[in-house]
């Protein structure tokens, strides 16, 4: 039913010039394409070679905090210089945290995601036939290319990578003479920075544009997915904090180069007095965070957009307040503006404006739950079909939740005093930041595998990575929080001078043997994708019985996605089991003059 | 067939020039961090007071001015004057040359009365004037680019009353590049 052609009514909104595709250089084609889904697919890779070594720097620090005693001579052959007599260089330790932190948030989280599913989806769901500019959008992923390729660099130089932590606080990222990672380390930080962000915006750019012009007939707002919705909003953050990173970089750059004191006061620093005067590190810190807190939920609501699709379509069940889960996205993007000094609670900040601060942080609880309490909604007395997606979308809820409860106590200026900097906020952000939209991701590429590879990725693979990886995550982060209840701080390479944390020895050994497991899990992924790419089961044309554009193009949908017209749209897309319907789902292309049995007052009048 | 409801409309703008509204809000919040950061710093005390370059008055005249020259080559573009649309083009190329110029000899000025970027002498009063100047210049140059680009397309004729959207953009971004400095320039006067 679905397959009926409906280009009845003018001409196509979306002319496209058919230009043949197969005309083009191979260059044109498979290196510097510009054809969304082959650009997504780019961003998809190299996210997940970001992911893995984003990971294996994780187990190589957590190695050194389970085992602080160990010989770790072992890994000479990976680390080189940076093991001596046996033991991992303090400073490296530092660049490791760093590192890991910059590659997770910035260049998996945010170009492995929103560069995926963004440049996949966002076509393909509005009934598009490419983004708005594919030559903007080309740049965009060689731009980030670039940056990754500057930023893998700094692993391999002699005074190591960047290691001020991923937040690059001066007056540590800005002195060379600090520590050794804020040399060369750093100023290759910052170049990739500066060009990762000119990527992100041209892309951020390329999908407002497109959500707003090139919608097919009939694809009104409130009939857009909220995988668009939520693409859509992250794209607006992003365009409106990451200029503001570049100012903060730019002004360190400055400190760097040309000797200013933007950030930088009274410094004596080996005994030797900087000239420097006048300068505020706090400064700094207000930039950093007015970008960095908007950059989580950059990170998260792509994952919160995608899922939202998953569990509606496994769940065979309309989504639970749609125009809630709009509401409640742009209610956390607006506020995700006002609340970025929740990070400096303790900068010596003005208690009152901490209290401030705190209100508006707390505030952000309410559209947050709306969204946990819609997707529970949903999932309430649904006709589950556990898909490996639909299993991690859940895990994401969970995760959402759990780690969303400790931001609570973290919001509180009071409690954050004692909480702050230690590995409370660790286990709080890895859980509602990291777990969960790594969880977003992994469903978002289980579910659209079919239509990225016209294959089927194998479900009994799919449900041992997830269990593993579930389980694997609340026993590596749970425990961290009574860790950090106890006052242990983050970014300490060593802590067994220490008698009051010598009684977490075990339990550090325990995270650090349960990280270990888990990232070795990931490999089942690995191999699942690459295998399913060529070997997997064909796929059907719509495997999850969805009602969403991209399953009415071909298995393997080539240049301009629809071989004929675009499809155009009736209604929204969460028809699932709608009383008196014949089918379980309605695609968003099907009218309602077809559909007489099913239709509610309403849309009866619509026709 | 059966009778299908009609499609309900959507809502859309020329998305060329959506990309641009979108680029220019990315500048906007850029300038809006430096501004505010300026602002945050200088409360702080230990905060060093002098005059802008006087030089700076010349080049924000020089600007307003490229302003009504490229809009007078956007009404002769409507009206089909080509030799007049090139000549407006080309005087507003030079006019924005001469801004940049201008900006470079306000510096000098700046460095005559011991007002440095960086080093032991400087202060970051002066560090932002330098510093948000020259992001400015930054753009202004990337402006520069795109009026020669279109410059030259009016030279091969391709720049006409049917043909309009290259040179509103164009004009659009540099109305916005001019409006930006006299933002950063009243700014900057009140402040110091
Ligand atoms: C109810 C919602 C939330 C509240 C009240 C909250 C509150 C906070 C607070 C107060 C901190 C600062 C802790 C400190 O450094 O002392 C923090 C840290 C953090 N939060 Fe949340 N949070 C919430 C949800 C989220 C979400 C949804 C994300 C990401 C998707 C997130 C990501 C982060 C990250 C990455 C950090 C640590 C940054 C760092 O210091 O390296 N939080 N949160
Ligand atoms: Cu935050």
């Amino acid at each position: 039913m679905s397959a009926v052609n409906l280009s009845h009514s003018g001409a196509d909104a979306h002319a496209h010039d058919e230009h043949d595709h197969h005309d083009l250089p191979w260059i044109r084609k498979y290196v510097f394409s510009e054809d969304h889904k082959y650009i997504a697919k780019q961003y998809l890779v190299s996210g997940i070679i970001w992911a893995i070594i984003g990971g294996l720097l994780s187990v190589l620090f957590r190695i050194q905090l389970g085992f602080p005693d160990a010989d770790l001579s072992w890994l000479k052959p990976l680390l080189g210089e940076w093991i001596q007599n046996g033991k991992l260089d303090p400073e490296f330790y530092l660049a490791l945290v760093t590192m890991h932190g910059t590659i997770m948030v910035f260049f998996v989280l945010t170009a492995g995601l929103s560069g995926t599913f963004s440049n996949f989806l966002i076509p393909l769901q509005i009934g598009a036939r490419d983004m708005a500019s594919g030559f903007l959008n080309m740049i965009s992923y060689w731009l980030f290319f670039l940056s990754s390729v500057i930023m893998m660099f700094s692993l391999f130089i002699k005074t190591g990578p960047a290691s001020g932590g991923w937040v690059v606080y001066p007056p540590l990222s800005a002195l060379p003479q600090a520590v050794n990672g804020s040399g060369f380390g750093m100023s290759l930080w910052l170049g990739a920075m500066v060009l990762f962000i000119a990527s992100t915006l041209l892309g951020g750019l390329n999908y407002v544009t497109t959500i707003i012009n090139l919608r097919t007939k009939g694809m009104t707002f409130t009939r857009l997915p909220l995988t668009i919705w939520a693409f859509f909003i992250t794209a607006i953050l992003g365009i409106l904090s990451f200029p503001v990173l570049v100012s903060a970089v730019l002004l360190l750059i400055f400190d760097r180069a040309f000797d200013t004191s933007f950030f930088l006061s009274e410094i004596y620093i080996g005994g030797e007095a900087l000239h420097h005067e006048g300068g505020s590190p706090v400064l700094f810190q207000h930039l950093f965070w007015f970008l960095g807190h908007p950059e989580v939920y950059i990170v998260i609501l792509p994952a919160l957009g995608i899922t939202s699709e998953i569990v509606s379509t496994n769940s065979r069940k309309p989504i639970f307040g749609y125009k809630a889960m709009i509401f409640s996205l742009i209610a956390i993007a607006f506020l995700s503006f006002l609340v970025w000094a929740h990070h400096m609670f303790v900068s010596g900040m003005n208690p009152f404006l901490g209290s401030i601060f705190m209100f508006l942080t707390l505030i952000i609880a309410i559209p947050s739950s709306v969204k946990a309490f819609n997707y529970i909604a949903t999932l309430w007395r649904g006709n589950i079909i556990f898909t490996p997606a639909m299993l991690f979308s859940i895990g994401l809820v969970s995760f959402f939740l759990s780690g969303g409860l400790t931001g609570i106590i973290l919001g509180n200026s009071a409690s954050d005093i004692q909480l702050h900097d230690t590995y409370f906020v660790v286990a709080h952000f890895h859980i509602v930041m990291g777990s969960a939209s790594f969880f977003g991701m992994l469903a978002g590429v289980y579910h659209w595998f079919p239509k990225m590879f016209g294959r089927m990725m194998d479900e009994r693979l799919g449900y041992i990575h997830f269990w593993l990886t579930f389980i694997g995550v609340y026993l590596i982060f749970f425990p961290m929080h009574y860790i950090g209840i106890a006052g242990f701080p983050r970014r300490y390479y060593s802590w067994t001078g220490f008698d009051a944390f010598s009684t977490f020895t075990d339990l550090n050994q325990f995270i650090s043997i349960a990280a270990i497991i888990t990232f070795v899990a990931q490999f089942i992924f690995i191999f699942n994708f690459f295998y399913s790419m060529y070997k997997g089961r064909v796929a059907t044309a719509n495997p999850w019985r969805s009602n969403a554009l991209e399953w009415t193009t071909p298995i393997n949908p080539g240049h301009g996605n629809w071989p004929g017209a675009i499809p155009t749209v009736y209604r929204w897309p969460y028809d699932y089991s709608k009383p008196g319907s014949k089918e379980d789902f309605i695609p968003q292309n099907v009218p309602f003059s077809e559909t007489p049995e099913s239709n509610f007052p309403n849309e009866v009048d619509e026709i | 067939m059966l009778t299908i409801e009609e499609p309900k409309p959507t809502f859309t703008v020329n998305p060329k020039r959506f990309l641009l509204w979108l680029f220019i809000v990315t500048i906007i919040m850029m300038f809006a961090a430096l501004t505010s950061a300026y602002l945050v710093r200088s409360s702080d005390g230990d905060w060093l007071k002098f005059d802008l370059p006087p030089m700076f008055m010349a080049s924000t005249a020089i600007i307003l001015l490229s302003s009504v020259t490229i809009q007078f080559a956007y009404w002769f573009a409507t009206n089909n004057k080509m030799n007049l649309l090139i000549a407006s083009m080309a005087v507003t190329t030079i006019l924005g040359l001469l801004f940049l110029y201008l900006q470079v000899k306000g510096w000098g000025q700046l460095v005559d009365e011991k007002i440095f970027l960086g080093g032991r002498y400087s202060n970051p009063a002066g560090s932002f004037v330098y510093v948000i100047s020259g992001l400015h210049a930054f753009h202004i140059i990337s402006g520069l680019i795109y009026l020669l680009i279109v410059l030259y397309s009016s030279i091969r004729g391709r720049v006409n009353s049917t043909n309009l959207l290259q040179i509103e953009m164009c004009t659009t971004y540099w109305h916005f590049l001019d409006l930006l400095w006299i933002y950063l320039f009243v700014f900057l006067q009140f402040n110091n």
